[in-house]
């Protein structure tokens, strides 16, 4: 028997064509999509990261050759799927701008300082239990050409790969209370309220450490199983 | 003292786009190798991205997800049981400053559906890219397959007229597979 997974109701990530987000008008697809029943294909997925990560890649403060400046913090969570099912042994990689709001690419011009100790990538594996554990610096707000005065509130691009190709993830963790919500589009392209709650992490006194770095707690939900097994709706 | 913060469980992380720099965190350097350069049957497949202007696609990601050439998977959820042929079945290949991506493979197997009928061979794709709020997915069959892909029960529900997008056409180098976000000759795309 097949896992059989839950398809997205619609409700909880953003429409492609997001206008306020400009660079989704000449980029969202515009025909209707096709219903792809989840076939092995789909229920399977990459199973990567032994090998492919060290202890080394979860603290992007110490790397290459110097420490990095700006806020220290600890970003922690465990990953689930939608039946509150911990998600083991899955590779997390994250991206960031350094503390200044700038990113280590040569695309990005922002007048702000580079920081040579900062690379602002990082990857680990979930444990056991679905947890996982980086720690870096705070990300900077950064302004972008969207829209007058835009500036991006300050967050971590996250990737997972999950346990299924129907599982996929690519999002970003944002910090709480952060006075930029109202005014971004790429936040807000998430509707739903409660569904943009879920994209900011927690301030986390318990993974705060002593004299050293901030805590937060950014917990991320993947497509789940169905609890009950129904037949994929392919001969509509 | 303060109030405990509730980590419950309460319903789907919503996605965000990739945005323009995810050349940082995502690619490896063997992404594009789902098989070593000069493994027996290595095929490259390569295309370039275009958005709705016709433009270039300089920051996109494909990543692909397929079986092995006997249509297995090294996945314990396959019933069959988890393929041992060492394959590691997933790419992973940026677009280039003209928007061109590529990755060399195997071509896959059969793959049956969930009533056992065969399906053509195919790989599955996921787009990311700046201004892509969610990944997009399509899937890449193969133009020298045609009757397999007459009777693919997945492509028998795709629009006859949009159908060749998702077919990658044999080329000097290997198989061409363009992609069109938007516009005339739209790539057809799957809900998952």
């Amino acid at each position: 028997m097949l896992p059989n997974y839950r398809r997205d109701d619609g409700t909880t990530h953003p429409p492609l064509l997001s206008p306020g987000y400009k660079s989704t008008v000449p980029r969202a697809p515009r025909e209707q999509f096709v219903l792809l029943p989840h076939s092995l294909t789909e229920v399977t997925g990459p199973l990567l990261g032994e090998g492919r990560v060290t202890a080394a890649d979860a603290d992007l403060t110490l790397a290459p050759g110097g420490e990095a400046q700006g806020q220290r913090i600890v970003v922690h969570g465990q990953v689930r799927d939608a039946g509150g099912r911990p998600i083991p042994h899955t590779l997390v990689e994250v991206w960031q701008s350094n503390a200044a709001g700038r990113y280590q690419h040569r695309w990005d011009q922002h007048h702000a300082p580079l920081d040579p100790h900062f690379t602002g990538v990082g990857r680990c594996l979930t444990d056991a239990d679905g947890h996982y554990r980086f720690v870096t610096v705070k990300p900077g707000a950064y302004p972008w050409g969207n829209h007058p005065n835009a500036w991006r509130p300050a967050h971590i691009h996250f990737s997972l790969l999950g346990r299924a190709f129907t599982q996929r993830l690519v999002t970003q963790m944002y910090f709480p209370d952060d006075p930029l919500f109202a005014y971004d589009p790429i936040f807000n392209s998430v509707r739903d309220e409660r569904a943009r709650a879920r994209l900011i992490a927690k301030f986390d006194l318990s993974a705060t450490v002593e004299a050293w770095a901030l805590g937060f707690r950014f917990d991320i939900v993947l497509a789940g199983e169905d609890g009950t097994p129904t037949e994929d709706p392919h001969d509509d | 003292m303060t109030t405990e913060p509730d980590f419950g469980f309460d319903g789907l992380t919503p996605s965000q786009t990739v945005g323009p720099y995810l050349s940082i965190g995502l690619p490896w350097p063997d992404g594009h190798e789902v098989v070593e350069a000069g493994a027996p049957g290595a095929i490259k497949i390569f295309g370039k991205v275009y958005d709705g202007t016709g433009a270039e696609v300089p920051d996109a990601l494909i990543e692909t997800w397929q079986a092995d050439p006997a249509g297995g998977f090294a996945h314990p959820d396959d019933p069959r049981g988890p393929s041992d042929s060492g394959f590691r079945g997933f790419g992973r290949c940026p677009t280039d400053d003209t928007g061109d991506w590529a990755i060399l493979t195997l071509k896959p197997g059969i793959v049956p559906d969930r009533d056992g009928r065969p399906q053509a061979p195919h790989i599955d794709v996921s787009v990311l890219a700046r201004g892509l709020l969610h990944r997009v997915v399509t899937r890449i069959y193969f133009a020298d397959e045609a009757t397999a892909n007459a009777s693919d029960p997945v492509l028998a529900t795709v629009p006859e007229a949009r159908r060749s997008t998702l077919i990658a056409t044999p080329d000097r180098d290997g198989y061409r597979f363009d992609i069109r976000l938007q516009g005339d000759d739209e790539t057809v795309f799957f809900a998952l």
